[in-house]
């Protein structure tokens, strides 16, 4: 069973959001994803002051089996990423809503937040995708 | 330095680097001493030698065939790898294609010292539009994928002269091989999934909903990647005929069918025929391969340049003048020439009859193996099914009451000297293995296979410890592939 | 039944164990309309003895003519050791290394061989090959799209003087994602620099450069790779690994360096063949290599810490990039580079520096030899590597057919490419041809182009 913590909203793309307290989202992988790649090798991130839009592939996470698109699900601007991935990619498989967050946008729209699944939903979808 | 190995094997020993022997200097004798060249200016010159192994001859020969002794190849181990085709390659296509006439003939010598060559890959055209069923060929795409692209671009060649501008989506079942989508992306196209049903054939429901006025072709290969013949081939072309797509086959699967039946009696429009699989040409490690492409009629005028054609007995390349609509050349000369000649030769030595053989002896020791294999217990992923020239069986029941995976198998068979089957191909069947034994293989070979097999299944309940650190007698343990991504070490450095 | 080893007995097991009567009945399956009678089309077999007579013919009818043809294969001589141990059964025979266990040998070799790539051209981390140097060149334009963070731009600036097909078969892999390839003039022989400035504020992902180029001739590659840089372009240099034994290596273009080197491997101990299998190489600097297409070996350990090799990266192959450049790349030209590793190993930078000396000297030689008839001159004045451009009085092609019926290959006819050269062709001298050889070129080309030839060539 993956973990889904209460506090965050999710995408079908299995990307988590945290809302912060100045605005700025932070984005990362689900405990599912992560499961799903296996150990990180290396992840690609966007770089600061990046602009991107809703449903931009922005930053790669890669495994030894597999290489996969991350997608930006808002609109805005890149405005932080985490300096630890490039030595230690392996973190977003230990900690995928903690120590291995991937990167921060500044939102230029609120509203894109409003289509997202919260935890319940996401829950539903995974279960969804088991049959 | 005393030339120490790691491990005093006897033929299995470790072997170091090229760069780690000892150096000698000294000029070389195989060409003649030349001069010191001038003249060139200083800017344009390097200012030290490249770092570049220097030794002696016997050195290195007696390392690269150390190393050679450290591979699994066909000549020494059975390799029943599902969609790869591991026939034996004969001696003779090697030798006949090194004649050092054929050998050191440069691609652009003109015609009068062209004609036994441009013959035989004329013949070898006639010979794989036969065995395909079409009407057109180029021999030029360097391996499958550049058939796949060429394929992809000819179709598109096709809309685009009609005026049919709309057609950008490819549909691709979600059993195939990984390069198929990869192609459609890189021609600028969007791909399609549909689904495969339980009993392997093609969800026709789904194809129909998803063709349409944007649909430019479908992907397939027949017999599947499942390893069973698609039954409703002729629904599926007509389906996709009528909405005004092309079909491309994708010639992985041909050993199945030679002489049996063919692409273009199926309905396809094109085809990329892995020469390196179906026609015997060497593997060499990773390559050279071939994907000669065969067209019917409507993409003929597509073809890559060039191609070779015949007039009045003379043979020469055709040109963009004789191919408007061409999809253009794919390589800077005319393709692995060395490659086609290995083809054509094994083409010659098995005759009309001989390849029509190989797909009746590859299907009847497919299914012989399956037989075997479920009488001994082991589950087959399609019971119901006659195999093609492969089939999968999956050991998920196995993993779950043992932990073993199809992965442990494929290791633990190397110490019972067989290469593993494919593993993990096709996705949708989990811990599968896709088996292949080719037609050149005897009885013997295959019954020994599966008690192999049997006796991994064995272990996995009695001892699955010991399975777990297989492989133990090759040259290297199971590897570290994270690290060897995570800190990767591409290059030697003093 | 060549190639099939079962006896009647063994028939008859098989089809006991399955089930059925007869072979046909295993193609129950396939819809009886699909069915063919067989291939009428294609000939009854020939016996192993027949065939080679039959290919010993076909060699004898293209025969050994006195090759003078470089443009992108060329005839160099290939010692004996090195495809006596590639076409040992254990390297030819052998698959993809994909389960690493069984393929130390395959995959050793190719670490080597990417260590001498990246020896030879001064850059950080070379793949295991492509398929030929065009398609290497057009998968270095893909990379340069994909790989390039300063600059958005899809359009690539490809000097005139890059190999003509080369040029082209890039053009047919990447146009279908909306690249472009924007051509520099040349002069002299070389690409103008003069005409950069021209560029103005166009940006490009990458500038391209072939050393040598196409004419033979040596382009200005460090005033080339400092403009590429200083307009966040990547620099691409195309160069002929043989001549890397005595000229600058890539990484050592300007003042940065090159980021991405590629061509075509042929020269290293890889026969004519009639222009394939030849192999494609790439090399790039550290910080790009997982935008690099294509297979990559690596060294690692196993379980019990011992050394190994594996192909490692190979989540980038296959991975469908929707706004980047994609490849479709997944094979490698394996056998062809295990011949190029012996023939680095063999000849090692002495004997590559010998052979690029003998080039040079030879095709000196020829360009002295021929330019001292009446109605030849050199077309250029830039210094040049292997390969020269000459001027005839009159059209090149019926010089080459006569030529021809002399049993010489006098080179390639740049009129098609180059009309505006004028009757210009491509010569090339290799070690392998002999200082008599050279001569009977000359001889005979002299006595064509004097007034008796005039009357014969028509």
């Amino acid at each position: 069973m993956s973990e889904i913590p209460e506090d965050l909203k999710y995408t079908q793309d299995h990307e988590w959001l945290r809302i912060e307290e100045d605005g700025s989202v932070t984005v990362g992988i689900t405990d599912h994803a992560q499961e799903a790649l296996g150990e990180l090798v290396f992840v690609e991130l966007p770089d600061d002051g990046q602009n991107c839009n809703k449903g931009d592939a922005i930053a790669v996470v890669e495994s030894v089996k597999a290489a996969s698109d991350v997608y930006s699900p808002i609109t805005g601007t890149v405005s932080d990423t985490n300096p630890d991935l490039a030595d230690e990619p392996e973190k977003v498989n230990s900690s995928p809503y903690e120590g291995g967050w991937l990167f921060r946008v500044a939102p230029e729209n609120e509203d894109e937040l409003e289509g997202l699944m919260d935890t319940v939903a996401y829950e539903e979808f995974l279960a969804g995708l088991e049959d | 330095m005393a030339e120490q190995n790691e491990l005093k094997d006897g033929l299995q020993a470790v072997e170091p680097l090229i760069f780690e022997r000892h150096a000698r200097h000294g000029s070389r004798n195989f060409t003649p001493e030349a001069a010191p060249a001038g003249e060139i200016p200083e800017e344009f010159l390097r200012g030290e030698e490249p770092a570049l192994p220097s030794v002696s001859e016997l050195q290195v020969v007696r390392h690269y065939t150390r190393l050679s002794q450290l591979n699994f190849s066909i000549d020494t181990h059975f390799y029943p790898l599902g969609s790869c085709t591991m026939k034996y390659n004969p001696k003779a296509c090697n030798t006949l294609a090194m004649l050092p006439e054929l050998l050191g003939r440069h691609p652009l010598a003109p015609g009068e010292f062209s004609q036994g060559t441009l013959k035989c890959l004329f013949e070898l055209q006639e010979m794989l539009q036969e065995a395909t069923g079409l009407v057109g060929s180029s021999l030029t795409p360097m391996a499958g994928a550049q058939g796949e692209l060429a394929g992809v671009a000819m179709i598109q060649a096709y809309h685009k002269a009609r005026n049919d501008l709309e057609r950008d989506e490819i549909i691709v079942p979600d059993a195939a091989h990984g390069t198929n989508p990869a192609t459609a992306t890189m021609c600028g196209c969007k791909v399609v999934e549909i689904p495969t049903m339980s009993d392997g054939d093609l969800d026709l429901d789904a194809l129909k909903a998803a063709v349409g006025p944007k649909t430019a072709g479908i992907m397939l290969t027949n017999p599947s990647t499942l390893g069973v013949f698609e039954r409703q081939i002729k629904e599926i072309a007509a389906i996709v005929h009528d909405a005004g797509g092309l079909l491309y086959y994708d010639g992985a699967n041909l050993n199945a069918i030679l002489g049996r039946t063919s692409p273009g009696a199926m309905g396809f429009d094109v085809v990329h025929v892995n020469l390196h699989k179906t026609f015997s040409t060497p593997h060499g490690g990773g390559g050279p391969g071939s994907g000669a492409v065969a067209v019917g009629e409507r993409l003929r005028a597509h073809l890559p340049i060039p191609y070779i054609v015949e007039e009045d007995g003379n043979y020469r390349w055709a040109v963009e003048d004789d191919c408007p609509g061409t999809i253009g050349r794919l390589s800077a000369f005319m393709g692995n020439i060395g490659v086609l000649i290995r083809a054509y030769v094994y083409m010659r030595m098995l005759g009309a009859d001989g390849m029509r053989r190989v797909a009746d002896y590859a299907v009847l020791n497919a299914n012989y193996l399956m037989a075997t294999l479920n009488e001994a217990g082991f589950d087959i992923a399609f019971p119901e099914r006659r195999a093609s020239h492969e089939f999968i069986i999956s050991v998920k029941k196995i993993t779950r009451e043992t932990g073993i995976t199809a992965m442990d198998f494929a290791k633990a068979l190397l110490d019972y000297g067989y290469h593993a089957p494919t593993t993990y191909f096709p996705l949708l069947i989990p811990e599968c293995l896709l088996i292949e034994p080719t037609e050149t293989e005897a009885m013997q070979t295959l019954d020994g296979f599966v008690a192999a097999m049997v006796s991994i299944r064995d272990k996995a309940y009695s001892d699955p410890e010991a399975l777990k650190a297989a492989p133990v007698t090759m040259p290297v343990r199971r590897l570290d592939d994270v690290r060897a991504a995570k800190r990767p070490d591409l290059v030697w450095k003093a | 039944m060549p190639f099939i080893p079962h006896t009647r007995d063994d028939l008859s097991a098989m089809l006991g164990r399955i089930g059925v009567n007869d072979v046909d009945d295993l193609f129950d399956e396939i819809p009886a309309e699909l069915m063919m009678p067989g291939l009428p089309g294609v000939p009854s077999a020939l016996s192993e003895a027949e065939i080679s007579s039959l290919m010993h013919e076909r060699a004898d009818t293209d025969g050994r003519p006195v090759c003078f043809i470089g443009a992108g294969a060329y005839d160099h001589y290939v010692p004996a050791a090195v495809w006596e141990v590639t076409t040992r059964g254990e390297f030819y025979s052998a698959y993809t290394p994909y389960q690493a266990e069984a393929s130390q040998g395959t995959l050793q070799v190719i670490y080597e061989y990417q260590t001498m790539m990246a020896a030879l051209t001064g850059l950080d981390v070379s793949n295991a090959s492509l398929y030929d140097g065009a398609t290497a060149f057009a998968e270095a334009c893909l990379m340069a799209v994909r790989a390039n963070r300063k600059s958005k731009s899809r359009k690539i600036l490809v000097p005139r003087s890059v190999h003509p097909y080369y040029r082209e078969v890039a053009f047919n892999i990447i146009s279908g994602q909306d690249i472009e390839l924007v051509d520099l003039p040349v002069e002299n022989g070389v690409a103008d620099i003069k005409a950069l400035e021209q560029l103005g504020d166009e940006s490009f992902a990458a500038v391209v450069m072939q050393q040598p180029n196409f004419f033979g001739s040596l382009e200005q590659v460090d005033a080339l790779t400092d403009w590429a840089h200083e307009h966040g372009a990547l620099a691409i240099a195309i160069a002929n690994p043989m001549s890397l034994a005595l000229l600058k290596a890539p990484g050592d273009y300007g003042s940065e360096g090159a980021d991405i080197a590629c061509g075509d491997g042929q020269p290293l101990g890889v026969p004519m063949s009639s222009g394939g299998p030849f192999f494609g190489y790439m090399v790039c600097r550290e910080a790009i290599v997982r935008q690099m297409p294509g297979r990559i070996v690596g060294r690692t350990v196993d379980i019990d810490g011992r050394p190994g090799f594996t192909l490692t990266l190979q989540a980038r192959e296959q991975h469908i990039r929707r706004s980047r450049a994609t490849s479709n790349i997944c094979t490698n030209q394996g056998l062809v580079v295990t011949a190029a590793t012996i023939y680095m190993s063999l000849m090692g930078a002495t004997g590559l520096r010998q052979v690029a000396s003998s080039c040079l000297n030879n095709t000196r030689t020829l360009v002295a030899g021929l330019t001292a008839i009446d109605g030849v001159e050199a077309a250029f004045t830039s210094p040049g590597f292997h390969e020269a451009v000459v001027l005839l009085d009159r059209p090149v092609a019926p010089v080459l057919e006569a030529l021809a019926a002399e049993n010489v290959l006098g080179g390639f006819d740049l009129s098609t490419y180059y009309p505006e050269l004028g009757n210009a062709l491509l010569v090339c001298a290799t070690e392998n041809r002999t200082a008599a050889q050279i001569d009977n070129y000359v001889a005979t080309l002299s006595a064509l182009l004097s007034e008796e030839g005039v009357r014969n060539c028509g």
